[in-house]
């Protein structure tokens, strides 16, 4: 693979990034942070068996404008990609969002219309070259309206039903699109919450992810244990749903 | 402090591998050099077995490493890598034992990060040939008490180097280590293991094996009385040559997790006695040697995940001290007289002949013989402790403060000349004594 990993500094997005690099595909990373971008190079130049370099360009999910060009340069360094994987969000609690108007209105933005944006991008050049692969990291948040990510969990509905539609009508030319959705994943971007049950570490999330890219999945739960916790949410009767807290 | 069951479940509460809690939390980061700023303590995979990286007070904050993982550089020719302070041993083995580069030291777990083998200056079954970690460390990057960002080394503010090396987190928080690995012949191991009959014999074959090989250790019964007092099982061994090498690496061996926490009597006199046993006779034949797994010979505990709730609610200690050589093998018979007569040997007693004392102002070894043993709380386990301490410091010996949770204050006093160094150095750095840990309110008198 020749892959493009926005996000790929930190998190989850570093746990892919890493699995993909030790097992000798080409990565290429987006960031909005120079410095951390050189150090997550480094890193994954490290792990490579025999140090290729990793090379990278800034991309914010802030500036929609600057899309076209961060794709430019990894097409420049990996001789036109042909994956390309999104762990870019900002995360929030719903405490924080609802007391936050800007924060809110960001959130929902970069979370939904921007990486839609980012995500169109890729579309147009995979499909340009006779497809590819694009997976997204949306979440579990996003299959059923509920209290503890109300705002979270709607921006990433819509963009798990936007990866849906286009995997619908892309899947015979040759765009496979894989929506990824995390339970509870032990990152730095949940620090501070209680982990629930079933609580996931950012390296089994890699494994699941790239072994469903593999087998060319539509939809990954990870961990797997999240598929079947949201089977239950999404039959649960809505005045189940107001009175329980999950 | 209390055992892990009588904290209310809501209270949010940190353990060290010994499960003994405190209130507190933690705060997991990616980013050290921004979460460190107001700190007062990090926190790496939490195996020190009592409270060094416990909070002195629930407040205060405590930054979690694991996440800031990241290798910034490493240099195939040389061997020297440069990384963030949570980047595990684990990982690392994973990444460089393939490539033929082996940690310098590594302690018997490689569930530690790398700063907290800086701030342990771990010691492993090398260490009569290459003494602690820190030996082998090239440069530090630091967060100071006071908020700025220092580096040093052997040669640049070398008394905060060494400080810091063995200095349980106390002179600043580690964010970057620099250090050199050790070139491996393969990725396996040669090792010979004896069964030993007694105390004295057990010194001297520890002592021919330090002459023989670059790593050695024992398993000691230290259950056992009378004639039999201090059998046990030598283990030694070196980097096996390529021609010994199966050609396949090792692969890792599935792990098996504790499922749950053991009820307190689980791990009583009569079930000791009888591992001890079992493990002892398991090796039929006086002497055996042969090929084996890195995992299998310098971390077989880590085989079974969270083992550490063999011992129930109440949560364990670890007792490890060093006797210095000049006391002599009769001082290591005597200590293991006195541990059996006060009732506290558990399963697990090891012991390690340790070369000359490193550098690091607090560093634990000195050129004797360690010992460690596993201790369940129990009500008089603070006397035990308290006996076992006057004899360390007698025999002009230390304790490990990586495994301690019960030394009082005025013993460590005692047993450590080297504290007036350490504390000037803290004045030099840490006037205010910003950076704390539960240990150091216990041991040092900070406020907590």
């Amino acid at each position: 693979m020749k892959a493009i990993v926005f996000g790929g500094t930190s998190g989850m997005g570093r746990a892919v990034a890493r699995r993909l690099v030790e097992r000798g595909d080409t990565v290429f990373l987006l960031g909005n942070d120079e410095a951390d971008l050189q150090r997550s190079a480094a890193d994954l130049k490290a792990h490579h068996r025999t140090q290729a370099d990793v090379g990278y360009a800034i991309c914010d999910l802030a500036n929609t404008q600057g899309f076209a060009a961060a794709l430019d340069a990894a097409d420049a360094a990996l001789g036109n990609f042909d994956t390309v994987v999104v762990t870019a969000a900002i995360f929030a609690s719903q405490e924080a969002l609802e007391a936050d108007i800007d924060l809110c209105q960001r959130l929902v933005t970069f979370d939904y219309a921007h990486t839609l944006v980012f995500c169109e991008h890729v579309r147009k050049r995979l499909l340009s070259r006779g497809g590819g692969r694009l997976a997204v990291f949306s979440s579990v948040a996003g299959d059923r309206g509920r209290k503890p990510v109300a705002i979270y969990g709607s921006a990433k509905a819509g963009l798990s039903v936007y990866l849906e539609a286009l995997d619908h009508k892309y899947h015979a030319a040759g765009l496979t699109v894989l929506t990824v959705k995390p339970g509870f994943v032990k990152t730095a971007m949940t620090a501070g919450l209680k982990p629930p049950p079933f609580a996931g570490e950012p390296d089994q999330v890699a494994r699941d992810v790239v072994r469903a890219m593999d087998k060319r999945k539509a939809v990954v739960y990870t961990p797997g244990m999240w598929r079947l916790v949201m089977l239950v949410i999404r039959m649960l009767p809505r005045f189940v749903m107001r009175k329980i807290g999950f | 402090m209390v055992g892990r069951g009588a904290l209310a479940k809501s209270e949010p509460q940190l353990v060290g591998w010994g499960r003994i809690a405190a209130p507190g939390r933690e705060l997991l980061t990616e980013n050290l050099e921004r979460s460190t700023v107001g700190a007062v303590l990090s926190r790496g995979l939490g195996r020190s077995y009592g409270d060094s990286s416990l909070p002195a007070n629930p407040a205060d904050k405590l930054v979690a490493t694991p996440l800031a993982n990241r290798i910034l550089s490493f240099d195939e020719q040389t061997g020297v890598l440069r990384a963030e302070a949570g980047l595990s041993l684990a990982e690392m083995n994973r990444l460089f034992i393939p490539r033929g580069w082996f940690t310098p030291v590594t302690p018997g777990t490689k569930f530690v990060t790398l700063g907290g083998m800086v701030a342990s200056d771990v010691h492993g079954k090398n260490h009569h040939r290459d003494g602690c970690f820190g030996a082998h460390v090239r440069r530090l990057r630091l967060r100071l008490a006071d908020d700025s960002i220092a580096t040093c080394s052997p040669t640049e503010d070398s008394d905060l180097f060494y400080g810091t090396i063995g200095g349980m987190g106390l002179l600043g928080h580690i964010l970057e280590v620099e250090f050199q690995f050790h070139r491996i012949s393969s990725p396996w191991i040669w090792m010979e293991s004896e069964r030993v009959g007694g105390v004295d014999e057990f010194l001297s074959a520890l002592g021919r094996a330090a002459g023989a090989f670059p790593m050695s250790m024992g398993w000691i019964d230290c259950l056992s009385r009378g004639k039999s007092m201090g059998r046990g099982i030598m283990m030694a061994g070196r980097w096996a040559t390529p021609a010994e090498a199966p050609s396949a690496p090792p692969v890792e061996a599935k792990k098996i997790a504790f499922p749950v926490e053991l009820p307190n009597w689980a791990l009583n006199p009569l079930s000791a006695k009888l591992f001890n046993t079992a493990y002892y006779w398991k090796q039929l034949r006086r002497q055996s040697s042969g090929v084996v797994a890195p995992d299998a010979f310098f971390y077989p505990l880590d085989a079974i995940l969270n083992w550490n709730r063999a011992y129930g609610s109440r949560g364990f200690t670890q007792y490890q001290c060093v006797l210095p050589r000049a006391a002599g093998a009769l001082a290591v018979r005597e200590f293991m007289q006195l541990l059996t007569k006060l009732g506290g040997a558990s399963p697990l007693c090891v012991i390690k002949d340790c070369g000359p004392e490193g550098k690091g102002t607090l560093s634990f070894p000195l050129e004797g013989t360690s010992i460690a043993v596993d201790m369940a709380v129990a009500p008089d386990l603070q006397r035990i402790i308290d006996s076992l301490n006057e004899f360390v410091i007698a025999a002009k010996g230390r304790i490990y403060l990586t495994k301690d949770r019960f030394t009082r204050a005025d013993h460590f006093r005692a047993m450590e000349p080297r504290l007036p160094a350490f504390l000037a150095l803290r004045d030099k750095f840490d006037p205010k004594r910003r950076l704390r840990s539960a240990q150091s309110a216990r041991l040092f008198g900070d406020k907590a």
